[in-house]
């Protein structure tokens, strides 16, 4: 039997999958006319009890965050769609979106409905026009069908649904500052407590979530809560979508059940490109510390990913191997960053500008070992303690990659600089392009 | 047109549509500045007056929200915006000699324009198309795959007026002003062209089809 579960990519092949007519072809909107018949509060205890945790990197249960929204206050309720994509690896909702949009449409207006929200807003990542149009015609396909807007399939139910462009500020995936953001201002993370679910969006009880999370709805409704169940493991329940890049031979997006391994999506996926061996990887994006070889066999959900010191993130699989310099590659997320932080707070704005300098003067070769300690003590000045997670983010490359590759820092010391020929790492030096 | 007159009836219109939108006005600000950018190209004096007596704020809360957004410009870019993915997984995989070769091919680094006003460059962040690394964006639309040398025709196709498609995108690219107004919201009728997938985001599926049929 297949490792590989495809059930939010399992119609992507067909030339018209984006498009309404492609989308009911496959039983599309039935979970919403489904859910419709069932009560809000009927529907978050399907999503509570299916086990969905929050694809967005923090894997927070769905359904748990969905009964935070206050019942019977008389205030707007809002359901914000994180489409903002842009931690550095990820890259899995923005072909979903290509290729299905009407999938998160349908999740958002039975979301909507359970969490009692008349309004709602997909806020996507502005680097991506093409994406925005899909979206943008989906949406406006789905008011036609009477799928938004008022009294939707006769059931009473009314929601507005707005799409939304960013400018570029990694920070706004961020749900305190995606939500500034929308509001108009600068994207910076706001002070929590009140939660989003209290005074989110325009102070009002607010739900935020992954466009992953939210275009797996459509399908637990449609087909059980065991169904769901039935795939993942014993604390992180049902199928997700994996994405592979770097040097292997087939890089893309792997669909599978919670707690797969990288050796076994590597062997589907044709290993590690010819003639070279894995020396570096991330679970989840750029954030989540750094993996080698010896954890090919870490079950990739949220707590074995956990246990073995890194985090399940937005399982954005970024595969290196031995061509490239471990400090290269720590170096340039860290500029990512220094670039990215939003300057609220000092140990993330200073600190950040700090860890840059200290590891272009490192991979140029300048320094002493001791460095090496300045740097770690440095990080330890700043993850944990600034405003959001950002700052962690940047220090868990460097605290990780010390931990298995001490000895390749050392390098670039003894050699007066980097000992790596940055051209064997490219791909058109193998191609021959 | 001229920069300093005011924009046309018919601008102030689609404003006042972008502005109905959102439950409250300030929540309009960025799209008015992509729409802003679909004018005149970059965010203007004029925009940013506009902006704020249209949202009552000062002309200071809208620059503040302007400046924070990398893709709000504050000069003039080119008819073609290249954006060389180099972050760290693109730049190892070629995005750096991407960057280089065609930083050289053209004679600008980034944040420049060429001469004739049609390319501008840029070094951008992860664009989440890493399983397409190296990816290349022009007016943010999909480049994938690229090497240096193609990424060097593709400049040469756009100062020629015949841009190359993108590989993820509409069958034929458009200028940054066309692009800027389909981020402010304004339908260009395009949504329905170019691929669905791409080849990598389909591995996987094709991978379990063909399990299943075994
Ligand atoms: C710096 C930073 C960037 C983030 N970027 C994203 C993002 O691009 N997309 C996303 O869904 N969540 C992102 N998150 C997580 C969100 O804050 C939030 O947890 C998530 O959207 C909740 O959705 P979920 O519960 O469905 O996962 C980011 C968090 C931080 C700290
Ligand atoms: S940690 Fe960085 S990104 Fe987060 S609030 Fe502080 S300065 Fe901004
Ligand atoms: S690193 Fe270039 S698209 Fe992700």
């Amino acid at each position: 039997m297949s490792k590989l579960t495809p059930v939010l990519s399992a119609h992507w092949d067909e030339p018209d999958s984006f498009t309404l007519a492609g989308y009911k072809r496959h039983g599309g909107y039935e979970a919403l006319a489904t859910a419709l018949k069932s009560s809000p509060d009927e529907v978050i205890a399907q999503i509570k009890e299916s086990g969905l945790r929050g694809r967005g990197g923090a894997g927070f249960p769905t359904g748990s965050k969905w009964g935070f929204i206050p019942q019977g206050d008389n205030k707007a309720h809002y359901l914000v769609v994180n489409a903002d994509e842009s931690e550095p690896g990820t890259c899995k909702d923005m072909p979903l979106l290509l290729a299905d949009p009407h999938v998160l449409i349908e999740g958002v207006i039975i979301g909507s409905y359970a969490i009692r929200a008349n309004h709602s807003f997909i806020y996507l990542r502005g680097e991506v026009v093409h994406i925005f149009r899909r979206v943008q015609k989906a949406i406006e396909d789905a008011y036609a069908a009477g799928l938004l807007g008022k009294n939707i399939l006769g059931s009473g139910f009314d929601l507005e649904l707005t799409l939304h462009a960013g400018a570029g500020a990694y920070i706004c995936g961020e749900e305190t500052a995606l939500l500034d953001s929308l509001e108009g201002f600068r994207g910076q993370p706001r002070l929590r407590p009140p939660f989003p679910a209290i005074a989110g969006l325009y102070a009002m009880p607010t739900v935020v979530n992954n466009v992953e999370s939210i275009a797996s709805v459509p399908s637990i409704i449609k087909n059980g809560v065991e169904w769901f169940q039935s795939m993942g493991t014993e604390k992180s329940k049902g199928f997700t979508l994996y994405s592979l890049s770097g040097h292997v031979v087939n890089p893309g997006q792997f669909e599978a059940p919670l707690g797969i391994t990288l050796r076994e999506i590597l062997e589907l996926a044709g290993g590690i490109r010819p003639g070279h061996e894995l020396k570096f990887w991330t679970p989840g994006g750029s954030s989540t510390p750094m993996f080698t070889a010896e954890h090919l066999d870490v079950p990739l959900d949220y707590e074995g990913v956990s246990a073995a010191g890194s985090m399940l993130g937005t399982k954005a699989l970024q595969i290196f191997d031995e061509t490239t310099c471990v400090v290269r590659a720590v170096l340039r997320w860290v500029e990512f960053y220094k670039h990215e932080s939003c300057g609220k707070c000092t140990p993330c704005r200073e600190g950040t500008w700090w860890l840059v300098q200290m590891l272009k003067d490192l991979e140029a070769g300048k320094g002493t070992e001791s460095d090496l300690e300045k740097l770690l003590d440095l990080c330890d000045n700043i993850a944990g303690r600034s405003f959001c997670a950002l700052a962690d983010g940047a220090v868990s490359p460097i605290i990780s990659s010390l931990k298995y590759f001490r000895a390749e820092y050392i390098t670039h010391l003894t050699n007066g600089g980097c000992p790596f020929d940055p051209v064997a790492s490219t791909l058109f030096e193998t191609a021959g392009a | 047109m001229s920069l300093t007159e005011s924009f046309t009836e018919i601008e102030i219109a689609v404003m006042d549509t972008i502005i109905a939108r959102y439950p409250k006005s300030r929540s309009a600000i960025m799209p008015l500045l992509h729409y802003v950018q679909s004018i005149d190209g970059y965010v203007t004096a004029r925009g940013i007056e506009t902006i704020a007596e249209k949202l009552s704020l000062s002309t200071a809360e809208v620059t503040a929200v302007s400046t924070f957004y990398t893709q709000y410009k504050s000069e003039p870019v080119g008819e073609y915006h290249v954006g060389i993915c180099t972050n760290t997984l693109c730049a190892i995989m070629g995005g750096d000699a991407i960057y280089d070769s065609v930083s050289e091919h053209l004679g600008i680094k980034k944040d420049q324009t060429t001469s004739d006003g049609k390319i501008s460059l840029e070094r951008i962040e992860c664009n989440a198309a890493c399983d397409f690394a190296p990816v290349v964006m022009v007016n943010w639309e999909f480049y994938d795959n690229q090497t240096p040398s193609s990424v060097n025709e593709l400049v040469d196709s756009a100062r020629n007026g015949k841009p190359l498609a993108p590989t993820r995108g509409p069958s034929k690219l458009r200028t940054w002003k066309e692009n800027s107004a389909v981020l402010a919201g304004l339908s260009d009728g395009l949504a329905e062209e170019g691929l669905q997938a791409g080849g990598p985001s389909l591995f996987g599926l094709r991978i379990a089809q063909e399990q299943a049929n075994t």
